[in-house]
């Protein structure tokens, strides 16, 4: 039972980090400037590293010969148990960088948290992931409270991503039987106990920002059984056209 | 990369001191070199601007053909591969803006330049990237022929040029060695692959080759640029340089170059090519690639698209600098 909970959770974690580092990558030339296209890469690098140990150590603990990339380009979206705060589209901008912002501000304090894993695999792969994690938020939560109190057009935008985004932030919570099993051995992170860690960030940000946190309201939930919004199949496809193309070819 | 020796403007007769201009001449050819502070001729200046900022344009422009392929990369690997090697070309990008910088001109006079179509950028990357092996062959061969190009200019008399140059050389070295590792990879695999190497070089060979420049007897502009030593070596002489490194390369991956008739002079050494399609050169630079419109349409876009988050950026940092002068 931990064998197949620890792999579901790994694929969970290398899922968010494969998506949101696909929904980067789409950046990739067009964003605003320079200097930005750099840093929306860089995020995305990060995250491609991140997805890449955690496949490979789920493909590992699954024994089933499947690599990293058996993992990330040939199961359908059923299949995937990304959060679905990631695979939110980039509408502009802002929406992009409050997905980053609301995603980063539970990732940093979640990594911290893992770096005292009893896996020896994820508290290694968390030492490394919590510096990253942390240069994510400090650029997202620099550009939401720039946006914030920016123009008055750059504050309607990153309210409406707010706005928007917000019913997905309950899914980061979320504590279902795999979890709690796994918090249970001192393996997995108990997301509640870093709640307060998440709430304390995103409030001083969007004070700052001048942005009001909504109220609380419904929350979607689905990403961690595989049951996504439509824009998945439109991030797998490009994704997975060439080794769907060519399932023989190595690249 | 991609120093297209395109359009170096010929000296223009204006009128300098003549002590100046000696004294001048005088540290380039005792190899010194000129940095932003130093006296030089206006059309010195002039030059350097227009080469340095078509640099530019050109990592920045050349960023869309590779960026093509982000989503679709095969593995995760090579996604992390490809991503790194577009952010080096965005910061190079960055760091020739910054040299041109130094002569005088603003980096948004520079790319108001690139949107209305005034500056021009290397005319290769107005091809599309249209199969996954593109991208290495656009490393191996692109990057390849840059990296003739530049290796001389680490050397340039404009000091800030010639040390961007040298790191830019760095990593562009990595990004060809890149390259051609995708197309050894995709060679050693399916026949569907080996087909996608051949398409790739078949489309990319002759516009690479095309990438120094016009043959030398229709090149009238490199004087100036040879005695200023901005430029070390003709046009021919560059390109003569890539085609006898690459050629062993293709033996060894094992796929043809499209020239019927490239032949290796035992005499000289060197081996002897065929004549780009100069027609379709001079037709891409004046706008009618394939790709030109598009490059140009996506680059405005992104520029007029972040317009408000630029503007947000400095109207946040204009509160900022009021509360703390107030303060």
């Amino acid at each position: 039972m931990t064998d197949t909970a620890l792999f579901t959770y790994c694929m969970r974690l290398a899922d968010d980090s494969a998506i949101l580092s696909q929904r980067l990558g789409e950046w990739c030339g067009h964003a605003s400037h320079l200097e930005e296209d750099i840093a929306l890469t860089n995020i995305a690098l990060d995250l491609i590293g991140h997805a890449r140990e955690l496949y490979t150590y789920a493909g590992q603990i699954e024994g089933k010969g499947r690599d990293e990339d058996a993992l990330c380009f040939h199961r359908v979206e059923r299949e995937f148990n990304n959060l679905l705060l990631v695979e939110q589209p980039n509408d502009d901008f802002a929406y992009a960088i409050m997905r980053q912002f609301l995603f980063s501000a539970f990732m940093h304090p979640f990594w911290e948290a893992m770096m005292n894993s009893k896996d020896e695999q994820l508290a290694g792969l968390a030492a490394k992931a919590e510096k990253e994690a942390a240069y994510h938020l400090r650029h997202s939560a620099e550009w939401v409270i720039r946006l914030g109190d920016g123009t008055e057009e750059s504050h309607n935008r990153i309210s409406d991503a707010l706005e928007f985004l917000w019913m997905y932030t309950g899914e980061m919570f979320e504590c279902d039987e795999v979890v709690s099993s796994l918090v249970a051995k001192e393996v997995a992170v108990d997301p509640m106990s870093i709640k307060h860690l998440w709430d304390e960030t995103v409030n001083t940000v969007l004070a700052r920002a001048n942005l009001e946190r909504p109220t609380e309201s419904w929350m979607q939930t689905g990403g961690r059984k595989g049951e996504h919004s439509e824009h998945l199949g439109h991030i797998l496809s490009p994704m997975q056209y060439l080794q769907r193309s060519f399932p023989q070819a190595q690249w | 990369m991609y120093t297209q020796a395109l359009n170096n403007p010929a000296v223009e007769a204006g009128v300098e001191d003549e002590e100046k201009l000696a004294a001048f001449q005088a540290r380039i050819d005792r190899e010194e070199k000129i940095e932003p502070n130093d006296w030089m001729p206006a059309a010195y200046r002039k030059t350097l601007v227009r080469q340095i900022s078509q640099h530019a344009h050109s990592e920045v422009v050349g960023m869309l053909p590779e960026g093509n392929w982000v989503t679709r990369a095969p593995s995760l690997k090579r996604k992390a591969i490809l991503l790194a090697k577009i952010q080096d070309e965005g910061g190079h990008g960055l760091y020739l803006y910054s040299a041109a910088e130094t002569l005088g001109v603003s980096r948004e006079e520079l790319v108001d330049q690139l949107l209305t179509g005034k500056a021009k950028y290397s005319s290769i990357f107005n091809y599309p990237t249209l199969n996954w092996a593109d991208v290495g062959a656009v490393g191996w061969l692109v990057d390849g022929a840059a990296i003739m190009n530049q290796i001389p200019l680490c050397r340039c008399s404009f000091g800030p040029y010639s040390r961007a140059m040298i790191r830019i050389c760095k990593e562009e070295s990595f990004h060809q060695r890149q390259g051609y590792d995708l197309l050894v990879a995709m060679m050693k695999g399916t026949a569907e692959q080996q087909e996608m190497v051949q398409d790739a070089v078949n489309r990319l060979w002759w516009p690479a080759l095309m990438m120094f420049g016009p043959s030398d007897k229709d090149s009238k502009h490199s004087a100036a640029s040879m005695k200023w030593k901005i430029k070390r070596f003709t046009n021919d002489e560059l390109r003569q340089k890539f085609v006898d490194a690459t050629v062993p390369q293709a033996k060894v991956l094992g796929i043809s170059l499209p020239d019927i008739d490239l032949k290796l002079n035992e005499e000289t050494g060197h081996w002897e090519h065929g004549e780009p399609d100069w027609d379709e050169f001079y037709n891409t630079i004046q706008g009618n690639g394939i790709c030109n419109k598009q490059r140009m349409k996506d680059r405005i876009k992104a520029h007029e698209d972040g317009a408000w988050v630029r503007e947000a950026a400095q109207a946040y940092a204009a509160k900022q600098a009021a509360k703390k002068s107030a303060a």
